[in-house]
């Protein structure tokens, strides 16, 4: 009996493991070490979070109200408030264009001045006063050049940047959000439950999206938000099927039994016991997901379809690129931008797919501490 | 001169070795065990050999006496390789249903054996493989042939295998722990099957086994294996006998010691905690052809079985794989749907939220697998914590982590042992100590009841001793019961009190222990203690 009561010692048949290793990682730090361990994912996840928030603070890089006016003594702030023309010594009650060599002159004059962004165009700031033809080819003033109707190109993609990332965001965020839930009801309750919400599964799949877009585009009109409930309307049936899988593989594992035993209710089973060892799937595909948000968002601005007239978008001028052929620089830095961004998040797919493979799993966490120190 | 020799035989995955420079040696018709626990190297032994060990990089000498000449099978080209495979070594694998391609018939499988090693034609190819399939007893050899994996028992898909194996009546036959996955009447008759093939053939047989009861039936001479080297080795009688290394004796005594409260009968007769009256249980299945489509069958998977159990007492429930006796354990825990009754403490299952919440308190389970009966994402504190979030809710954090390291330390889980205990998480402990991780999960809500579903069958048979040493003290200190299911008569042996003997869903034998096993009445019983000593 004495060799019983000190087994724990010669049970731990790898001595060497929990005797020496004193941090106790979670299998979710793990996988953060393994992914950073992918140089080229990881470093395409800083370089994505950085051009993410950059873009978020757009109205800061380019913009066509400065961001702070010294006006003979007074301080204004024109990008969060609007003034009129008149304050600066024009005509007209209408907004300030601080772009109006008038206005320009106004505030270069000795005691005043105006800090602009570093690139003086908002999004649909028209060029007025450009110095060639619409669309204009890469000056100094406009940068990347204008589009066919004189906005500047370099404002264009920082804000319709914007716009594809956080539709992305937002739509990947719906779409994980009722995909996890659908799945997770299929899977844990299984039977007829399953049964049922396969076959309207089934039925809401073979409706056909695009013409539903076309007609409710018809009826309503469009904005971000109706494309954003369309799109996530569909959107989450692929992902609730891989939710599914892993709930019906789960919810038969001992674990989960020894919890009912344990008397634990349902809704608890769910959150901690089920779900979280579900989500493999889930974080996998994100990046995956957030690029096809980004490409359906484009195409079918391309196509017309999506964002209202006015706002910035890549698939826009994607379809002006095509209007104007000649113009290569449309054309060129909306592709180099769309391009950029969707290697980067395959890059950090691929990385954050590697991370999560349980065949890669099982390698010894000691040598993943070294390799992130 | 030696068949096989092996000098210096190291093996190494990504710079990690597991086997570390062992030497041994097999003769013509020898029949060699190589003995050790899970991790020990002795399967990727047997792999090197045939060079089908994947990403290994080996080193060391493998001669293999071949048509009079030596060849070194680590040196040889991948070529010359693939002719000694199946050809000269043979190889039976321990689960025959994935060792089989469930794509094609078994007759098929055979036949492509001889095809490509002997050039038969399929004419030819045909009888041969009917005449192999007899000469491993299997019955309706041409009708056999022509069926698919999944539509024979595990014995017969092992039969089909070692008709597989020695299809090109090989020099050498590895046989990775082919009883393993296998029920033990059906073990014994595979046990004799080889025996038998190895004398007509003449060929050697280099054994893979952690179970030492069969190299005591099967081999001549046994090699131990510890940790990637071979400890000690010689004639199985004198190994046995008198084992030099303490590994070897560890291995040898591992047998589980009986080491309970006898049951008391009469007056002092322990308060009886369950009492089970006629209990069927039966699964929904669905009927082949067009009754399939008015109604559904029933597939009666545990009927009639009456038992009780009382305080500090085991009843050991035993059978085979298909048996019902978990799902008994399941119908027992009130997670199955049954009929007849069952009575815990005086109470039913589903007689009301309140009252089944009080009846789980009371009984509680431990389930085979330790790696899947732990969530890999919750920490020690978590797992085991977790009963007392239902049960006690009262407690504050505080308290409760006292408890939950007041129990780890019962079953022998301390701190000083694994610092930051609390939050590992399972990965960081190895099989035995995530049973007892488990077993602690179980006790923290005071149980009267636990329910042992095979409770050391995953587990090394050294590692097992300590955690029946383990129940065993439990049930002395907490008095507590257990309806111990299990397929190992040792077990039963050193555990129970009472037994149920279980069969295709029906008890067919029960009564005390002793008498259970030393005198069976039932023929299947006798089987059953036949073939586990």
């Amino acid at each position: 009996m004495a060799a019983a009561e000190k087994s724990p010692a010669t049970d731990a048949r790898d001595k060497a493991g929990p005797a020496v290793r004193v941090a106790s990682l979670s299998p979710a730090r793990r996988a953060w070490l393994r992914f950073r361990r992918n140089r080229l994912g990881y470093w395409s996840l800083l370089a994505f979070c950085t051009l993410l928030l950059l873009s978020l603070f757009a109205e800061v890089i380019s913009n066509d109200r400065p961001l702070m006016v010294r006006y003979e003594g007074k301080t204004y702030f024109p990008m969060v408030k609007e003034y009129s023309e008149r304050t600066f010594g024009g005509d007209f009650e209408t907004a300030t264009d601080y772009l109006d060599p008038f206005i320009r002159e106004r505030l270069a004059r000795p005691g005043n001045w105006a800090l602009f962004a570093p690139n003086p165009y908002g999004p649909k700031t028209l060029n007025y006063f450009a110095s060639e033809p619409n669309p204009s080819p890469p000056t100094r003033a406009n940068l990347l050049g204008t589009d066919d109707r004189g906005r500047d190109m370099l404002a264009q993609l920082i804000y319709g940047f914007r716009v594809s990332v956080l539709f992305a965001l937002a739509l990947t965020a719906t779409g994980v959000l009722l995909g996890v839930l659908a799945g997770a009801l299929q899977g844990f309750f299984g039977g007829r439950t399953d049964l049922a919400f396969q076959r309207f599964i089934e039925v809401w799949g073979s409706m056909p999206e695009l013409y539903l877009l076309i007609i409710f585009s018809a009826i309503f009109s469009p904005s971000l938000i109706l494309l954003l409930l369309l799109l996530s309307l569909f959107g989450w049936m692929g992902l609730s099927d891989y939710v599914r899988a892993e709930f019906l593989r789960n919810r038969q594992l001992d674990y989960v039994r020894a919890a009912r035993a344990l008397g634990v209710g349902n809704w608890q089973i769910i959150t901690r016991h089920v779900l979280p060892n579900s989500l493999t799937p889930v974080v996998t595909f994100l990046p995956f997901r957030m690029s096809g948000a980004i490409l359906a968002l484009t195409s079918l601005d391309f196509l017309g379809l999506g964002v209202p007239p006015g706002t910035p978008s890549l698939g826009e001028l994607l379809s002006q690129g095509k209007n104007n052929i000649d113009a290569w620089w449309i054309s060129i830095s909306t592709f180099v931008v769309l391009v950029l961004t969707l290697l980067l998040l395959t890059f950090m797919g691929d990385a954050l797919r590697d991370a999560l493979d349980p065949r890669k799993a099982d390698q010894d966490p000691a040598h993943d501490a070294k390799a992130a120190a | 001169m030696k068949l096989l020799e092996v000098r210096g035989l190291r093996v190494a995955f990504d710079g990690k070795e597991v086997v570390k420079g062992i030497d041994f040696s097999i003769a013509r018709g020898e029949k060699l065990a190589l003995v050790g626990e899970s991790g020990s190297g002795k399967t990727v032994t047997a792999l090197s050999l045939l060079r089908l060990a994947m990403n290994a990089r080996c080193s060391g000498a493998a001669n293999f006496e071949r048509d009079g000449a030596s060849t070194d099978l680590l040196a040889i080209p991948e070529q010359e390789m693939r002719a000694i495979r199946g050809q000269d070594i043979a190889m039976i694998f321990q689960e025959p249903m994935t060792a089989l391609n469930p794509l094609f018939t078994i007759g098929e499988q055979i036949a492509e054996v001889l095809q490509l090693k002997q050039g038969l034609d399929a004419a030819r190819c045909a009888g041969a493989t009917v005449a192999l399939l007899q000469s491993t007893g299997i019955a309706e050899a041409v009708r056999r042939a022509k069926s698919f994996p999944h539509q024979l028992s595990g014995g017969q898909r092992q039969r089909a295998m070692i008709a597989m194996a020695l299809a090109c009546k090989p020099k050498l036959l590895l046989a990775d722990e082919p009883t393993t996955a296998l029920d033990v009447t059906v073990r014994a008759q595979i046990l004799e099957l080889l025996a038998d093939l190895q004398k007509e053939y003449g060929m050697a047989v280099l054994m893979i086994t952690h179970d030492l009861n069969l190299v005591r039936k099967f081999a001549d001479r046994v090699a131990v294996m510890e940790d990637g080297h071979i400890v000690e080795h010689g004639p199985v009688a004198e190994v046995f006998a008198s084992a030099q290394h303490t590994y070897t004796r560890k291995l040898i005594d591992s047998r589980p010691v009986r080491n309970v409260v006898e049951a008391i009968a009469g007056a002092d007769a322990p308060a009886r905690l369950m009492d089970a009256e006629a209990i069927g249980v039966s699964y929904p299945v669905s009927l082949p052809g067009l009754r399939g489509w008015f109604g559904k069958g029933a597939f009666v998977a545990v009927r009639d079985a009456s038992f009780s159990i009382a305080a500090g007492q085991t009843l050991g429930v035993i059978g085979e794989s298909g048996s019902g006796k978990s799902t008994l354990a399941l119908a027992a825990l009130g997670l199955q749907a049954f009929t007849g009754a069952l009575e815990l403490d005086g109470q039913r299952w589903g007689s009301g939220a309140a009252s089944d919440k009080a009846l789980r308190r009371s009984v509680q389970v431990v389930f085979q697998d330790p790696f899947s009966s732990l969530s890999p994402r919750m920490t020690v504190e978590e797992i085991v914590g977790e009963g007392l979030l239902v049960h006690r809710p009262g407690l504050d954090a505080s308290m409760r982590q006292q408890s939950v390291l007041q129990i780890l330390g019962e079953v022998g889980l301390e701190e000083l042992q694994f610092p930051n205990l609390l939050s590992r998480y399972p990965h960081e402990f190895s099989g035995g100590q995530r049973q007892r991780i488990a077993i602690a999960r179980a006790l923290i809500v005071s149980p009267q009841l636990l329910v042992l579903d095979e409770p050391t069958s995953a587990l090394d048979v050294t590692i097992q001793k300590q955690v029946l040493d383990l129940l065993q003290r439990l049930q002395r200190e907490r008095g507590l019961g257990y309806l111990l299911i299990t397929h190992d008569v040792d077990v039963i042996r050193a555990m129970a009190h009472q037994v149920l003997v279980m069969k295709d869903g029906a008890i067919v034998e029960a009564g005390d222990v002793r008498a259970v096993l030393d005198a069976p009445q039932h023929a299947y019983t006798r089987t059953l203690v036949a073939a586990g000593s």
